[in-house]
């Protein structure tokens, strides 16, 4: 390759599982549709005439069977990538990750680590109505045991994949539906990715913004118009959800004072609240003003767009919520 | 209910006053306590509070028109008639929310980002990091007028109240070049110093002490506050401003003003309680119509003088309102003040620590509980006869606490 190319995060995410394929026979890719239908977000389309029927598997429409079928050949071995619809259908497999693939590195004393990578897209922002919709991050992100990423940008979307088969405790990785069709440079970044830690995805001075996932481009949105106000907002992208990375986000806050969250979870028992807590706890001294967030609305996502996008953490908002930090003025 | 809502006298001599703006208008809600107008008097531009909860229905008198005392100027649909919803959602909006189409979900409180539903707080609002910041620049906080949400004080007001001159929080008049070591307290001790010079330099004091017997009054005090809610209990200063209040009025020649040459009593007795601030210096804000309120409400606006006061909220009314000071020195462990009288009034009573020390009762040395009240007073208006019968009368009602 030559010079950075600009692809979308589909097309990101897709390398990233060509190139683990390719380079470990270890590792294979299984879930609903992703064979022959080649993914219903289209991730997958083509893996399984370049990889055959052993490698690119379609399977029933149960999760908990085949979420559990990927634990029993981690601890066999391999290196399965599990793929679920999204995480609105996770749940059905929630015994499977909590209660087994969480706990069993514990339980066995370190004798039998699950090395087994779980996607599954989040979120909303394209009229797929509640069913489908959801952020519910934050439950995984409160399970010991388990690691919990969310690429929002295309380098880690590319190389967020190669870090997470690397590491031997399960990992989930979700991905923004609203991000599949992002287009973004590929840099050479992308190779040196980590799994853990959060990144200052824009530097500033006066408010730090703490995001994930596709409230990132959010961010970016209203951090410009907040630019054109003279507020200068610094944005931290956290990348791992579980574990959080408290060092960046207090670093950054110490030195904007002033911290508003932007999650598209609800508000309530929110990673929001927990990382506000985190800051209170060990930040309480440098802040300047009460800290904020913006989050979904306290709905299930509608299905009508409008709705839809009143919703979510629109960059309005987000806007409003840092003004709301600097003046008593609305 | 509708109710009137009238022009308060806004100061001792105050007959009638100009509107000069509202700061309310026909449907906002208003919160005993608000300040709703700014009038015009002859103590100058001063915020006018509101006493009740509601509504605003109409507002009768316009900005510029003179009127006097007693004038009914707005209309208030009290809380019990008005409806609440229309409260809720005014203050709920963020200015953007669900259109009404959307499906019904479960009401969350608090649920916009910026929907805190607590009460807000008498408490100086000030940021972690200012009051910090204020710490390492030795700026008195309590100075400081606030630029950031709701008010609050900021890393930013801190500074920049370092780089200028600190204002004076008290409507005295522009303090004469200060003499070298003045050393720190800034605008509130030159203002200090101006008015104790100018009352020294004035005034010809007179000083009298009396030492007084309160036990009866603390075993009294003692009974009352267990037999009431926290929210209720009384303090000894407030007994004591009471007594003083009840004595001025039996009392001509200690509440009043003494201006150009002459003393005129003041018709209603407003007793000022000095106030010590965390950061240095004093202020003293009256408790208006002492002498009329009962021991409760007296209470109540006691704490909120000294919250406010140490909050540096307090109005300018209420500084230029004393007609008298109490300066109370109990919590500092000393047995008797000599107080220096604020002109322009006339008088000021100073009360020591009250403390267990032997005295004599019926030719028998016994233990009491003591308290030494002393009086500044000003001999152009009253000579020490009149002061002692002063000090005796307020003597006299501490020692009947149940009548106050």
């Amino acid at each position: 390759m030559t010079g950075p190319a600009r692809i979308t995060y589909r097309e990101a995410v897709k390398q990233s599982i060509r190139e683990a394929l390719q380079a470990d026979a270890r590792v294979f890719l299984m879930g609903e549709d992703v064979g022959k239908y080649g993914g219903c977000f289209a991730v997958s389309k083509g893996l399984l005439d370049e990889f055959g029927e052993e490698r690119i598997r379609d399977t029933p429409l149960s999760e908990s069977t085949f979420v559990g079928a990927g634990i029993g050949a981690a601890l066999a071995g391999m290196r399965p990538i599990v793929e679920v619809m999204t995480v609105n259908f996770s749940l059905l497999a929630l015994d499977q990750i909590v209660n087994t693939a969480a706990t069993l590195c514990h339980m066995s004393g370190g004798q039998f680590p699950v090395p087994v990578v779980i996607r599954m897209a989040t979120g909303a922002g394209r009229q797929l109505a509640a069913q489908h919709s959801h952020s519910l991050e934050a439950w995984y992100a409160h399970v010991p045991g388990l690691r919990v990423v969310e690429p929002a940008t295309i380098d880690d979307a590319r190389g967020m994949l190669r870090a997470a088969l690397a590491c031997p405790d399960p990992v989930i990785i979700f991905e923004p539906i609203s991000l599949y069709n992002l287009e973004g440079e590929l840099t050479e970044a992308a190779a040196q990715v980590r799994l853990d830690g959060a990144r200052v995805h824009r530097v500033g001075h006066d408010v730090t913004l703490v995001t994930y996932g596709a409230s990132l481009w959010r961010c970016t949105a209203a951090a410009d118009v907040l630019a054109a106000d003279g507020i200068d907002a610094e944005i931290v992208d956290l990348r791992s959800l579980r574990p959080l990375d408290d060092a960046t986000i207090l670093a950054s806050v110490r030195k904007t004072r002033r911290a508003v969250i932007v999650d598209e979870g609800w508000r309530t028992g929110s990673l929001a609240a927990e990382i506000g807590l985190r800051i209170v706890e060990q930040g309480f001294y440098d802040l300047d003003a009460p800290v904020a967030r913006v989050c979904a609305e306290e709905v299930p996502i509608p299905y009508p767009k409008h709705l839809e996008d009143a919703a979510l953490p629109a960059p309005e908002r987000i806007v409003a919520a840092v003004r709301r930090l600097f003046s008593d003025a609305q | 209910m509708l109710s009137e809502f009238r022009l308060p006298a806004l100061g001792a001599d105050m007959d009638d006053g100009t509107i000069l703006e509202w700061h309310i208008v026909p449907g906002a809600s208003v919160k005993r306590g608000d300040v709703v107008a700014v009038v015009e008097t002859d103590k100058g531009a001063i915020d006018v509070e509101i006493f009740m909860d509601g509504i605003v229905r109409e507002i009768v008198v316009a900005p510029g028109t003179r009127i006097p005392v007693g004038t009914v100027v707005a209309l208030i649909e009290t809380e019990d008639a008005a409806a609440a919803p229309v409260a809720t959602l005014a203050g709920e909006s963020g200015g953007e929310g669900l259109t009404p189409a959307a499906a019904p979900a479960p009401a969350e409180e608090g649920r916009r980002e910026g929907g805190s539903t607590a009460a807000p707080s008498d408490r100086l609002k000030i940021s972690p990091a200012a009051r910090r910041r204020a710490r390492a620049l030795d700026v008195d906080v309590a100075a400081l007028h606030g630029t950031g949400p709701g008010g609050a004080i900021t890393v930013e007001d801190v500074e920049q109240a370092r780089a200028a001159p600190k204002p004076s929080p008290t409507p005295t008049p522009p303090p004469p070049p200060t003499p070298a070591g003045a050393g720190e307290g800034g605008g509130m001790r030159d203002a200090i110093a101006a008015a104790m010079s100018r009352s020294k330099r004035e005034i010809p004091h007179y000083y009298l002490s009396t030492t007084v017997d309160v036990t009866a009054t603390t075993e009294w005090l003692t009974a009352h506050n267990a037999a009431v809610p926290v929210t209720q209990r009384l303090l000894f200063a407030a007994l004591l401003v009471k007594s003083i209040a009840l004595a001025c009025r039996e009392l001509p020649g200690f509440s009043g003003f003494h201006r150009e040459g002459r003393y005129e009593d003041s018709p209603a007795v407003h007793v000022g309680v000095a106030v010590a601030l965390r950061g240095g210096g004093l202020v003293a804000p009256a408790i208006m119509d002492t002498a009329d309120k009962p021991l409760t409400t007296l209470m109540d606006d006691f704490r909120a003088l000294v919250t406010r006061a140490r909050a540096g909220r307090l109005r300018a009314s209420e500084l230029a309102a004393p007609t008298i000071i109490l300066t109370s020195l109990g919590e500092a462990s000393v047995d008797a003040v000599f107080p220096i009288i604020q002109p322009p009034q006339v008088a000021i009573v100073g009360a020591g620590a009250i403390a267990e020390r032997p005295w004599v009762v019926d030719g028998k040395v016994v233990p009491r509980q003591l308290l030494t009240l002393s009086l500044g007073a000003d001999h152009r208006v009253t000579d020490g006869r009149l002061g002692a019968q002063f000090l005796a009368r307020i003597a006299a009602r501490l020692l009947e606490p149940a009548s106050l």
